[in-house]
């Protein structure tokens, strides 16, 4: 195995997710650096969220790896990745306060058994200050709006302490409010040098959030700093409809 | 003991370890799976008893349960396929597997007490006359011990992996990615309901051990926001239900199964209607009592627009204001007095104004709703 470049945080090689025969990623290669902010963009079907899952493990590969920072072990160390779900991912009619669902947070430093201590709920209530929802903390979590749920999913990703956060769609159908919250979040995250992923949708607000973009559609189209590939011309080519994308043959 | 008293002892153990596993098949939204397990378990009791016969081997009891969650395998992995639904594949599986055991008990085991009533209602009244003999001595029913022996696995299973299974529950993905084994959780707690199913039923039949599964936790979610509680309600609401269902069933005469199944379902629906959040009353109320808000903030947000504009007197006048929001007179008089008593509008020379208060809170109301 050759010698993981540190600048790295993940590297995925010859990737291939498919659901039966078709596929939802195909041959893809991509390295995430670290330290920084980036977007991963393209039209609805594109394997945005079946990208990070399949990071994840969640999800069989039918080809490829994918190796994580510090030593390109295909596996990542615990507590090493926090993920942020879409929120419309779980129910929110389950019986638990905001308090509740952001200690969940700390389960994975606790491990099996052993309950959320004192420092746990302090450090929860710390997240969900940072995130405007300090005055929130009893509320049942059904009684949040969307951008409110999303602020907790996020505050709950901050407790897990990690150094690589993925986000799925954490803009999608929020308020202003959380918008700003999400975005400062971001900026002090990459102040303290962690990796971050975040799908996106929202085209006008890339160059003003992320520092590096990666454009896919099945394929990777393209990937790199913002300035240099969030281009005109690679839009077109990524919402173009997948199949279109072979470079050799034009 | 009396007998009386042993059968209320067993039925409030029954309820209880039934409930605790019942609040998570009820929050994973699985309440159907357990009608499918309490029947085709069954099958489980008829090959083993074929394989021993014996009714009292304990293999009946393992066998059963490998059946219970050998069924949810089966359901789930039909689902999977995609080619039919999730209830549907309860619909094909729970039957099949049924139906299977009822041949087999008619063709090959007419003889023997496997009786297919006894199977759905249980026979609590006869419950007390299976002694558990101990060095020659008569130390209560038996069903007292299979209860109190599933009571302990559950409330141990759930106590140990409390956190585990709450995070599995409410979110199975980041429970896999935090390496909580989401899976092998599910099937453990299938495992458990199974179990607790064939240690159930045998004293209290199939339909019961569905309502003591079901209803109370249902009951419970109607009334607290926090896990914990909601465990602990459902216990206390499946003793309460067994121990009333008994009384109803000594004072009229009928079944002891069916009283307690009709009170499960009975303090469902009073709680139901009477519940102080969730309670459809209260629900109703609550929302009569926005719509009159709303309508508060919709006027406000009129007046507000037409503030000052050149047809603020037709607009906001008091004989014409009704016609342009379409409202009867009748209510809009309501509304308009509401807020003219909290003096967020006054009236002057017959057309409606904001006072300071009445913009504040229109603006208030447009930042909140507009997000």
């Amino acid at each position: 195995m050759n010698k993981f470049n540190q600048q790295f945080a993940i590297e995925v090689e010859d990737l291939t997710v498919a659901y039966d025969a078709k596929p939802a990623l195909w041959d893809i290669d991509l390295q995430i650096p670290r330290g920084q902010i980036m977007a991963i963009v393209g039209p609805n079907g594109a394997g945005k969220t079946t990208l990070i899952k399949a990071v994840l493990g969640l999800l069989p590969t039918a080809s490829g790896m994918v190796r994580f920072m510090p030593d390109g072990s295909a596996k990542p160390s615990s507590n090493l990745i926090a993920y942020v779900p879409q929120s419309g991912s779980v129910d929110w009619d389950f019986p638990a306060t905001v308090l509740d669902v952001v200690s969940m947070g700390r389960y994975g430093h606790l491990g099996w058994i052993r309950r959320p201590t004192r420092s746990d709920i302090l450090m929860a209530r710390e997240a969900l200050h940072k995130l405007g929802m300090a005055d929130y903390e009893r509320r049942q979590i059904s009684q949040l709006s969307g951008g409110q749920q999303q602020r907790v999913f996020l505050a709950r990703a901050l407790v897990q302490q990690a150094e690589i956060y993925l986000m799925d769609e954490p803009f999608k159908g929020v308020d202003a409010r959380t918008e700003g919250a999400i975005v400062s979040l971001l900026r002090e995250l990459r102040k303290n040098n962690k990796t971050v992923v975040v799908v996106h949708h929202d085209l006008q607000t890339v160059k003003e959030y992320f520092d590096w973009v990666t454009l896919i559609n099945v394929q990777i189209v393209d990937a790199g700093p913002v300035d240099k590939v969030f281009t005109e011309e690679n839009l077109n080519r990524t919402y173009r409809s997948a199949g279109g994308l072979l470079t050799k043959e034009a | 003991m009396s007998p009386q008293f042993e059968i209320q002892v067993i039925a409030v153990l029954v309820a209880v370890t039934c409930a605790l596993p019942g609040v998570f098949l009820v929050l994973r939204k699985m309440s159907m799976m357990s009608d499918a397990i309490t029947h085709t378990i069954l099958l489980g009791i008829v090959l083993a008893f074929f394989m021993t016969h014996d009714l009292k081997s304990p293999l009946l009891f393992w066998g059963a349960a490998l059946v219970g969650v050998g069924t949810v395998w089966l359901t789930e992995t039909l689902s999977r396929t995609r080619l039919m639904g999730g209830d549907a594949a309860i619909g094909i599986v729970f039957p099949l597997l049924f139906s299977i055991a009822i041949i087999l008990i008619t063709r090959y085991a007419g003889s023997v007490h496997l009786d297919t009533d006894a199977v759905l209602l249980g026979e609590l009244a006869f419950a007390p006359f299976d002694r558990l003999i101990l060095f020659g001595k008569d130390i209560g029913a038996k069903s007292i011990y299979t209860a109190g022996f599933l009571l302990f696995l559950n409330a141990m299973f759930i106590l140990i992996f409390f956190k585990e299974l709450k995070l599995a529950t409410f979110d199975p993905l980041l429970a896999a990615v935090l390496g909580f084994a989401p899976v092998m959780l599910h099937y453990a707690l299938m495992m458990l309901v199974s179990l607790t199913t064939v240690g159930a039923f045998e004293a209290v039949g199939s339909v019961l051990v569905v309502a003591f599964m079901i209803g109370p936790p249902s009951t419970a979610y109607l009334l607290t926001n926090d896990l914990k509680r909601m465990m602990l309600l459902s216990a206390l609401y499946g003793a309460l239900n067994a121990l009333l269902g008994f009384q109803t069933a000594a004072f009229f005469d009928v079944s002891i199964a069916g009283s307690m199944a009709v009170m499960t379902g009975l303090s469902f629906f009073l709680v139901f209607l009477i519940a102080p959040e969730r309670g459809l009353i209260s629900a109703m109320y609550q929302r009569r009592a926005q719509r009159v808000t709303f309508a508060e903030s919709t006027l406000l947000f009129h007046l507000y627009n037409h503030e000052g504009s050149s047809n603020e007197r037709e607009e906001a006048g008091m004989d014409t204001l009704q016609h342009h929001l379409k409202w009867d007179l009748d209510y809009t008089q309501r509304i308009v007095q509401r807020l003219s008593r909290a003096k967020q509008l006054e009236i002057e020379g017959g057309v409606l104004r904001l006072t300071p208060s009445g913009r504040e809170r229109t603006l208030r109301d447009y930042r909140e709703m507009m997000g």
